[in-house]
């Protein structure tokens, strides 16, 4: 407590090391080394954001979870416009960038779409499409970009389908969605792509309306624009959130897990040899642990004075969580290590407190679809170029490849 | 034993029923948690307890009687 005043000291980081930091080319799944080294020091690491912000990164698992469940963090950006990474203009806020009550309420029209019961309903639609889209990429032939042939129209087409977003106008939705995840976009760009984005699920709304169909985006309209719960707007601003999350994180998820499986081979037979669906359950808590990929995104504005062990937040500084440092804490013995032989459910790949992943269970339906299925149809599957030329998406707020090529 | 689910603090993540799922279950409107056996049998009590520390919103406890 003695120390607490000194974190604070006015600074105008120049002088601040970058969040998230880089991570080593020669161990592209594991977090940038210098938050390993902030979560051993001190916990609590004043940074500066991409773009420009300053910030406390939280990198240890403890805090992670007593912070991103601490009503005294909002998540409000409206209140606090610092959270948002695009000024949007003639948009209703969504619902990750609010607090309760308001964010709740929300939040409670769409979650009846992704309890467990109703993903576990769709599991023999997504494993329908992981067959569809393998047979296409195989008849294809070797080499293949995994990502553009798999890991994406995957994930891309389930959400589609739910939404009642017509999946021909996928490289419309796709492209929009890449501008917004590339943290370097510059932010006439940025509301571009949302205005654009926006507008166009805008005019779905109402087509929906004229015509409704067995989607989320009718239900949303027939149950709860008729009775004064949501706006049209509000419709439109739901459905790309979930548009946008649905997919690229997902897609990542496939794709990088695959490399990570293709590095690890004793773990990915483990994988491949098993007709045990908890075994499989099991092994994507793990990669989802291991690979953390949202590196970027988690930020919350101290709304009053907060101590964190030694430090002391004060009213109106910002934090940002490293998820992918809190998975690696030591809460996880050998955390560094992908073992499938480890319970890791209690991570926090999916975040914590009440924004914590809508579409998890979703998210869980295809990555345990996708991943045996591909092992197990192609089990020569390799990596077509060296590691070391594989592109990762250091430039992104989801991590990733940008490309894998693989061959078989 | 008894599950006590504070249910305004839910926030239909559906981790207590992928871990619990004998205990838990989700309500079909608005995927809001339900339990389904308030006194668990004493095999079941490990992943009551799980469910309560993988709960995000800290909606589950474990009371004792």
């Amino acid at each position: 407590m003695s120390t607490a005043t000194d974190q604070t000291q006015p600074n105008d980081g120049t002088e601040l090391p970058d969040f998230p930091g880089t991570r080593s080319p020669r161990c592209p799944f594991d977090p940038p080394p210098v938050q390993a080294g902030w979560r051993r020091a001190d916990g609590l690491t004043q940074v500066r954001l991409g773009n420009g912000h300053i910030a406390w990164a939280v990198t240890r698992y403890d805090d992670v979870k007593q912070l991103l469940g601490d009503p005294r963090l909002s998540a409000d950006g409206h209140r606090y416009p610092q959270l948002m990474e695009t000024q949007r203009h003639g948009q209703p806020q969504a619902f990750p960038r609010m607090d309760d009550p308001e964010h709740s309420r929300i939040r409670r029209t769409l979650t009846g779409e992704f309890t467990v019961k109703r993903v576990e309903a769709m599991r023999p639609h997504v494993r329908s499409l992981v067959n569809r889209f393998l047979e296409e990429m195989i008849a294809a032939g070797s080499p293949a970009d995994l990502v553009r042939a798999y890991a994406l129209p995957i994930p891309s087409l389930v959400i589609s389908l739910l939404l009642g977003v017509p999946y021909d106008d996928h490289t419309f939705f796709q492209t929009r969605s890449a501008t917004l995840m590339r943290k370097g976009t510059p932010q006439e760009e940025r509301q571009a792509a949302s205005g654009e984005l926006f507008g166009y699920l805008l005019d779905l709304v109402k087509r929906k309306e004229r015509e409704p169909g067995d989607d989320l985006i009718s239900r949303l309209i027939t149950e709860r624009v008729v009775t004064g719960e949501l706006t049209h707007h509000d419709v439109a601003m739901n459905s790309m959130v979930i548009l946008h999350a649905g997919h690229e994180t997902t897609a990542n998820m496939i794709a990088l897990g695959t490399l990570a499986l293709l590095e690890n081979p004793r773990q990915a037979a483990r994988i491949r040899d098993t007709d045990d669906p908890k075994v499989v359950a099991g092994a994507v808590e793990e990669l989802l642990r291991y690979l953390t990929i949202a590196q970027d995104m988690l930020v919350r504005v101290a709304t009053e004075d907060i101590i964190v062990g030694d430090h002391l937040v004060r009213e109106g500084e910002m934090l940002v969580s490293g998820l992918p440092s809190a998975n690696r804490d030591v809460v996880f013995e050998t955390a560094d290590a992908l073992d499938f032989d480890r319970d890791a459910r209690g991570h926090v790949a999916f975040g914590h407190g009440v924004h914590q992943c809508l579409g998890q269970s979703l998210a869980r339906v295809e990555l345990q679809e996708a991943l045996p299925a591909l092992l197990r149809r192609l089990p020569d599957l390799r990596l077509a170029v060296p590691l070391e030329e594989v592109r990762f998406r250091h430039d992104m707020v989801v991590y990733g490849v940008h490309e894998l090529p693989v061959a078989w | 034993m008894r599950v006590e689910l504070d249910e305004p603090k839910c926030v239909a993540a559906g981790q207590c029923v992928v871990v619990a799922p004998e205990v838990f279950d989700q309500r079909d409107e608005d995927g809001v948690a339900v339990v389904l056996e308030e006194h668990p049998a004493a095999e079941l009590l490990d992943s009551v307890r799980e469910a309560v520390a993988v709960c995000p919103a800290a909606a589950i406890r474990l009371a004792e009687l």
